[in-house]
């Protein structure tokens, strides 16, 4: 398949209209709708969806941002207000199960929804990667990353905010490569800078980036690939990995994307 | 007799003033915002067990944990030589339980002469890695003046205290071979302590009688006195942890740590935004509302117990990115404000007859800053490190509730975050009409 294969992405409101009900909804996030880089890993998890066969539809223009910005940098108000916008759309549409391509989408939608009214299975995509891998419904043998030296950035708000550590590294363990595990890592990982909020503002004053800090330590383990979840880490490390001149040798991908690259999708 | 009245009244003396001292701390912590903590009961035992009595999360650093393990059972188990000290001093036996216990007695007495040497091999080794070796994390800024001298005489009373015990025991060894001593003889020559029946004659053979029973009795008192000084010079100190530590990590958040707190009292002015015929519960007049926290009484108790149990180790801080790279944030130091300001609240109470009165200052602003709670990534480093599960990150978070909702004083690019997800659902300007532009792109 090529980069122009016509990828297929049904609509809730399609669904709806067929009187029919999708298996997951693909919550693809305000990074994965808009932001060029992080769109080109929204088409890898519908590229990897699409093979598989998962019948999954997206809200498209009826999705709103979690909040979980607002939420982060203190606007509870704005939070609960996008909060309730979203669970009576997904409620009006009687979703039962989500796949998110963000972890910050997964941990609000997951753990902040419920008390709101908005009562889902929230996985993050990694998690959905694993299920498809160990029901069989994608196969992955060899591949581009054989023999490659990938390291795994854990999200801050996939691993220690929710415990998820396994999918990710199960995931890429499909792909016959040097998987290797920087000091601080799992539980003890370091945060790439952008969340809480921190995204969207200058960072305060001090001696050094925590982007800096952490494309360091990756690139200390002289990676073939830096392999993020996260749409905001892919960003924070891939200005990392261009801060140390490195962008030719060490790619920034996300998990999604390195299974797609692998299956040649 | 009259060393069995002074000895009553030291003890009733050391035991009532430290009620009075832990009774001001409980109202102090009280002070703060209900919040449940006491669902799950079974759950909240075992996590008491791992991390409290277990020092799980000690672990995750070696060569602290296990100097510090050595202090912690040495301090466990030496409790229960306490109870015959106890007994003595009241009725003025000597090791009153020697001759019953027998072999178990020995054993025991010994037991703890090991542990007290451990103790006393790690105490000098915490006092090198602060004043010697300076472990980054043990000579941070925010522990210059009364937090690092804390540190050293609560380091340097250990050392003193086991130098006591190894006095009493010492001297009383010699005391026995020479068949002098007030405790029970069984006619063995020796009361076969581990480390004493060495010890002693080493530092005490040769003196006379009048000076062994002086040196035994000074390390007797002075042990008696070292542990109830101890324990009233908790409530001032960081080391109530040794105490708080226990209840703090019962009253764990049990919840995953990405889950923040839903104000309640947002989600009923949403809910009626949403829903004409909701009605929102009845707010008592008199407790004015309040978004987020400015001060520490707008914090819950849990987070003010959290302020008392912190014993300033630093891990949190050494793991903060924000503090990694430069920034003002440390989130160990937002304990220990935390805790000073709500200590300034208790005196102020106290010279007030129990009322607060109004002194012009908060912990926002006075203490903590905003841009050291702009620094802030909320990655949840800071709680995962805490060996006794305090959760630094909830007070950020409760003051930038502050700072938004009550002081509009978000960093300016916050604020257009704010306006483009109110107006396009989204924290950039794109347009809601062209989210699933990606798709033919």
């Amino acid at each position: 398949m090529s980069e122009n294969q016509q990828l297929i992405v049904p609509t809730m409101a399609d669904y709806m209209a067929k009187g029919e009900s999708p298996e997951i909804l693909f919550w693809v996030g305000c990074a994965g709708s808009f932001d060029d880089r992080a769109k080109k890993i929204t088409k890898a998890i519908v590229k990897i969806l699409n093979h598989a066969n998962v019948k999954f539809a997206v809200l498209g223009t009826e999705e709103s941002c979690t909040g979980d910005p607002a939420k982060r940098a203190g606007n509870e108000f704005l939070f609960q207000m996008q909060a309730m916008t979203n669970i009576t759309v997904l409620n009006g549409y009687e979703v039962k199960r989500i796949v998110t391509g963000c972890p910050h989408c997964f941990n609000t939608l997951k753990n902040e929804y419920p008390a709101l009214g908005g009562n889902y299975e929230v996985v993050h995509h990694t998690q959905l990667l694993q299920e498809l891998l160990d029901s069989g419904r994608i196969k992955i043998e060899g591949g581009s990353f054989k023999g490659k030296k990938i390291t795994f950035h854990d999200p801050c708000y996939l691993g220690r905010a929710n415990d998820v550590y396994e999918a990710p590294r199960s995931v890429m363990i499909n792909l016959d490569a040097e998987l290797l595990e920087m000091k601080r890592s799992k539980a003890n990982g370091l945060c790439c800078g952008a969340g809480g909020a921190q995204m969207f503002k200058e960072a305060e004053k001090g001696n050094k980036e925590v982007n800096i800090e952490r494309s360091e330590e990756a690139l200390a383990l002289n990676p073939d690939v830096i392999a993020v979840g996260c749409p905001f880490c892919n960003t924070m490390m891939t200005d990392g990995v261009k801060h140390f001149n490195k962008e030719n040798t060490v790619k920034v991908l996300d998990v999604a994307e390195l299974i797609a690259q692998a299956k040649d999708l | 007799m009259a060393s069995s009245i002074i000895f009553i009244l030291l003890f009733l003396g050391g035991a009532v003033f430290f009620t009075i001292n832990a009774r001001k701390v409980r109202r102090n912590i009280l002070l703060g915002k209900e919040i449940n903590r006491t669902d799950k009961f079974s759950e909240r035992v075992k996590i008491m067990s791992l991390v409290a009595l277990g020092q799980k999360k000690m672990f995750e650093r070696p060569i602290p944990a296990i100097l510090h393990l050595f202090l912690y059972v040495a301090f466990v188990i030496t409790q229960i030589e306490l109870i015959e000290i106890i007994m003595d001093g009241s009725i003025g036996s000597h090791r009153m339980f020697r001759a019953s216990l027998g072999g178990f007695y020995t054993f025991m007495v010994s037991f703890i002469e090991i542990l007290s040497v451990l103790a006393f091999i790690g105490t000098i080794a915490f006092l090198a890695r602060r004043n010697l070796l300076k472990v980054p994390r043990l000579v941070k800024n925010e522990l210059n003046g009364w937090p690092k001298l804390d540190a050293n005489l609560i380091l340097i009373s250990e050392l003193t205290l086991i130098c006591f015990i190894f006095m009493m025991n010492g001297a009383d060894e010699v005391l026995y071979s020479q068949g002098l001593s007030h405790a029970a003889n069984l006619g063995d020559g020796s009361l076969g302590l581990s480390i004493s029946s060495h010890l002693g004659p080493m530092l005490f053979g040769g003196m006379s009688p009048e000076a062994l029973h002086m040196i035994e009795r000074i390390g007797w008192w002075g042990h008696l006195v070292m542990v109830l000084g101890f324990l009233n010079y908790l409530p001032y100190s960081k080391h109530f942890h040794i105490l708080l530590a226990f209840p703090n990590v019962f009253y764990s958040n049990l919840e995953p740590k990405g889950k923040f707190t839903n104000m309640e009292s947002v989600t009923n002015e949403v809910k009626a935004i949403f829903d004409p015929s909701f009605v929102p519960p009845i707010v008592d007049p008199n407790t004015p509302m309040r978004f987020g926290a400015k001060d520490v009484t707008d914090l819950s108790w849990k987070q003010l117990l959290d302020s008392y149990t912190c014993t300033e180790c630093g891990r949190c801080t050494s793991a903060c990115p924000a503090n990694i790279t430069g920034k003002l944030l440390s989130p160990r130091k937002i304990m220990m404000d935390t805790r000073d300001r709500l200590q300034e609240v208790g005196k102020n109470m106290d010279t007030n007859k129990g009322e607060f009165k109004e002194d012009g200052k908060s912990l926002l602003g006075d203490y903590i800053t905003p841009e050291e709670l702009w620094a802030c990534t909320s990655c949840n480093a800071c709680v995962q490190e805490c060996p006794v599960n305090i959760d630094p990150l909830s007070i950020i978070m409760d003051m930038r509730r502050f700072m938004v909702m009550e002081q509009s004083s978000a960093p300016t690019e916050l604020n257009g975050m704010f306006t483009n997800i109110e107006n396009n659902g989204a924290p950039w300007q794109f347009s809601q009409a062209d989210r699933l532009n990606w798709k033919n792109e």
